[in-house]
């Protein structure tokens, strides 16, 4: 620091270092403190306006009464305004009805897709593929009958299949015997020895005389391409016979449950979840 | 530095010393008042300009029911006379902004900054406001002198005449880029019922206030300090490109031409300064190419004029290259090598829109294989696939289509086959084919789906290719 300033008339600061580098004190440009009270005002304002820093519990809740939450209620508000128009005709409707009219049915497939999603996929896969022990709805097959009231009461009051284990009342060739009698008949094939099991056991109680099933009951169409049980095919039919399905006193019984979402959805949410599914596949 | 420098590197610095105090930059402290004067370029300069009328009056242009010319932006479509363009079909416009970069580089390269002298709506706006500020205060003298006058009565009465013209033209600025993009027959009945859209509002406001700024009170400024064109045009000019130039080895040594003072070495330049005078950024030509110079030619014509009042020719100031100026052959402009490159690159964005627009389809279809199952077993044995198609429908009304598909043998379509779909916006609908497991002898099939209108007089079709997916063999 020198005592006499060597630098007059240039509006240093005093502060000078290695003889020469010295401080100015150059005044911000205008333009910049201009902005800068603007900035301060417009902080002032958006205070006043919107809720800002907290007092107390809650902040103020400004001039405008703006929140986020009432923000997002007025968008949904808004969309439900849109939806009404087809909830509002929906409503009044049968499955069948939905069904009938493609505007209608393509509406509701969009809208309770995430419905769908969130109760129906976790097992049956997102679009109704099923997995390992349940079933696909996306084919043709139903277990309890395709219509639209069949498929709004399997969701509404769930489903739970039974069949008994045969594997303490049968041999092993027996069983095997059948697995392959059972097999056969959805490629058309003709065994006596088979099909005497098949009565002899009373298989066609559910089953049928001819192994087409029973949807009252949920008894399984045997003729046809697809299995209830992944991957299908001998061994698979093997197991379930000697085993069944949901029999209580076989541990290593088959599990087949659907559990009722008739008192977690309302029947009009069932409704449309029934006309998304009919639709999965046709 | 031990070593002095020599006589002559002292000139040189001398020199250059010189020049940079002569060297003049107007920063906005001086208001150029241009002279007007007459002549080929200033006619040119009319006519090249009054291409915005078209900004003006374009809108009220009717095609059948509607505008012919429409940026539809809240419905995502843009009309042009019988031809709807949405969102599907913007890749045309990338190419058509890169034709008119790729012109703008070409021009510039073979003649200089012609958007800047004659097209750019700054240079045009600016024109159209001296223009009005010469009819309302006089000549470029008479503006000065009104300038340094104390305010009075009649001042403010042609500066009020003025200002308010000025105001209306940016209005009716602000208003008329607006109709491009909505109905300009509504936009008035709303405007006058004060009925706009914020949008709108704000829309005009801003045109109108930068229009009124940057015509009235930016000028040059704006081209000098703000434009990036000006200098990505300036970097492109070189020795071969044809500009505005002045010929210093005809002009110089400049001479008065006093009576009695005929000097047998003088050269044409009669130092009159009426180059100087008419031009609107208000440079001096004479010292060769500058930044400020937009390239208006304006200064030709006022060279032009002085040349043949005392008896010489015409030219001293004219278009020409630097090599032209000093007699140096010019390679011939098929030749020019950037020339040819960016007239290669304007064809083929050319050719690119030109195949766009001719294959427009009025429907146009997209296949969407379902992914979640990739196949279905079906009871009798059968293989099912899903797949969602999306048809767009570009026509103006709305029309039934067919939905067929070709593929593996056995093929057949489950779904509903005849669709509505709305004009103007994509239908996406589900389609279930089924196929024998028979068939199925690979994994993945092509099949191929088709659409076609069923109920208008000329059929319209579109087809898209997908697969068809089977268990894993």
């Amino acid at each position: 620091m020198a005592d006499k300033n060597p630098f007059p008339g240039e509006n240093n600061t005093g502060h000078i270092w290695d003889d020469n580098i010295r401080e100015l004190d150059n005044p911000i440009p205008r333009w910049w403190m201009l902005s800068w009270y603007a900035s301060c005002v417009w902080v002032l304002i958006y205070v006043i306006i919107y809720p800002s820093f907290p007092i107390g519990d809650k902040p103020p809740p400004g001039l405008m009464g703006w929140t986020q939450i009432k923000e997002f209620k007025e968008g949904m508000a808004e969309v439900e305004a849109i939806r009404a128009k087809y909830e509002d005709q929906i409503k009044g409707m049968t499955g069948e009805q939905i069904l009938a009219d493609p505007g209608l049915s393509d509406y509701t497939v969009a809208s309770v897709k995430v419905l769908f999603g969130d109760h129906c996929g976790p097992c049956h896969g997102s679009g109704g593929q099923g997995a390992p022990g349940f079933p696909v709805i996306a084919d043709d097959v139903w277990l309890y009958g395709g219509s639209i009231e069949k498929i709004e009461e399997s969701i509404a009051k769930g489903r739970r299949g039974m069949m008994p284990a045969h594997g303490s009342k049968l041999a092993a060739e027996q069983i095997d015997t059948l697995a392959n009698y059972v097999v056969g008949m959805a490629e058309g094939k003709e065994d006596p020895a088979g099909k005497a099991l098949f009565m002899a056991n009373a298989c066609f109680a559910c089953h049928g005389m001819t192994g087409t099933g029973n949807q009252a009951m949920g008894a399984v169409d045997l003729t046809d391409s697809v299995w209830r049980f992944a991957p299908g095919g001998v061994e698979s039919a093997r197991q379930t016979i000697a085993h069944g399905v949901n029999f209580p006193a076989d541990p290593e019984s088959r599990e087949a449950i659907m559990p009722a979402f008739g008192e977690k959805l309302s029947s009009h949410e069932i409704k449309k979840l029934a006309v998304y599914v009919h639709k999965l596949g046709q | 530095m031990s070593k002095q420098p020599s006589p002559s590197h002292l000139a040189a610095l001398d020199d250059l010393l010189e020049e940079a105090e002569q060297w003049h930059v107007n920063a906005g402290d001086e208001i150029i008042h241009a002279k007007r004067m007459g002549g080929k370029w200033r006619t040119i300069k009319w006519l090249s300009g009054s291409i915005w009328l078209l900004l003006f009056f374009g809108p009220y242009l009717r095609w059948n029911d509607r505008q012919a010319i429409l940026w539809d932006i809240p419905n995502r479509q843009f009309h042009l006379f019988n031809i709807t363009i949405l969102p599907q079909d913007l890749w045309m416009l990338a190419l058509l902004l890169l034709f008119l970069a790729i012109m703008l580089f070409a021009i510039t390269a073979f003649s200089g900054r012609v958007w800047c002298g004659f097209l750019c709506f700054q240079t045009v706006w600016t024109d159209i406001y001296t223009w009005i500020e010469e009819k309302c205060e006089g000549t470029p003298q008479q503006r000065r002198k009104l300038d340094q006058a104390p305010m009075d009565l009649n001042k403010f009465g042609k500066k009020l005449g003025k200002h308010t013209l000025w105001m209306l033209i940016a209005i009716w600025t602000g208003i008329s880029f607006v109709a491009w993009f909505t109905d300009v027959y509504l936009l008035w009945g709303d405007l006058f019922r004060l009925q706009l859209s914020s949008t709108a509002w704000i829309t005009i406001l801003l045109f109108t206030v930068c229009t009124y700024l940057l015509a009235a009170f930016m000028r040059e400024q704006l081209c000098m300090w703000v434009c990036p064109y000006a200098r990505i045009q300036g970097a492109m000019v070189d020795v071969t490109t044809i500009v505005p130039a002045y010929d210093f080895h005809r002009g110089e040594p400049r001479s008065r031409m006093k009576k009695g003072d005929a000097d047998e070495h003088a050269g044409d330049c009669v130092d009159c300064n009426q180059c100087v005078a008419v031009c609107p950024t208000g440079v001096d030509i004479r010292r060769g190419q500058q930044e400020g110079c937009i390239m208006c030619a304006l200064c030709i014509d006022a060279c032009d004029l002085v040349m043949d009042k005392i008896g010489r020719p015409r030219g001293l100031i004219r278009y020409e290259s630097l090599n032209g100026l000093e007699g140096k052959a010019c390679l011939p402009v098929y030749k020019q090598p950037r020339i040819v490159i960016t007239s290669l690159i304007m064809l083929a964005a050319l050719l690119g829109i030109f195949y766009g627009l001719s294959s427009i389809d009025a429907i146009d279809l997209k296949v969407l294989h379902a992914r979640q199952p990739l196949y279905v077993l079906q009871s009798d044995g059968s293989i099912q696939n899903k797949y969602t198609l999306k048809i767009l429908n570009k026509l103006a009304d709305d029309v039934t289509v067919k939905i067929t598909a070709t593929g593996p043998a056995g093929l057949k379509i489950t779904s509903r086959q005849l669709l509505a779909v709305q004009h103007g916006t994509v239908t996406p609908t589900s389609v279930f084919v089924r196929v024998p497991r028979k068939e199925l002898t690979v994994e993945s099939q092509p099949i191929i789906f088709h659409i076609e209108t069923v109920d208008s007089d000329k059929p319209f079709s579109s087809h898209r290719e997908s697969v068809f997916i089977g268990p894993k063999r």
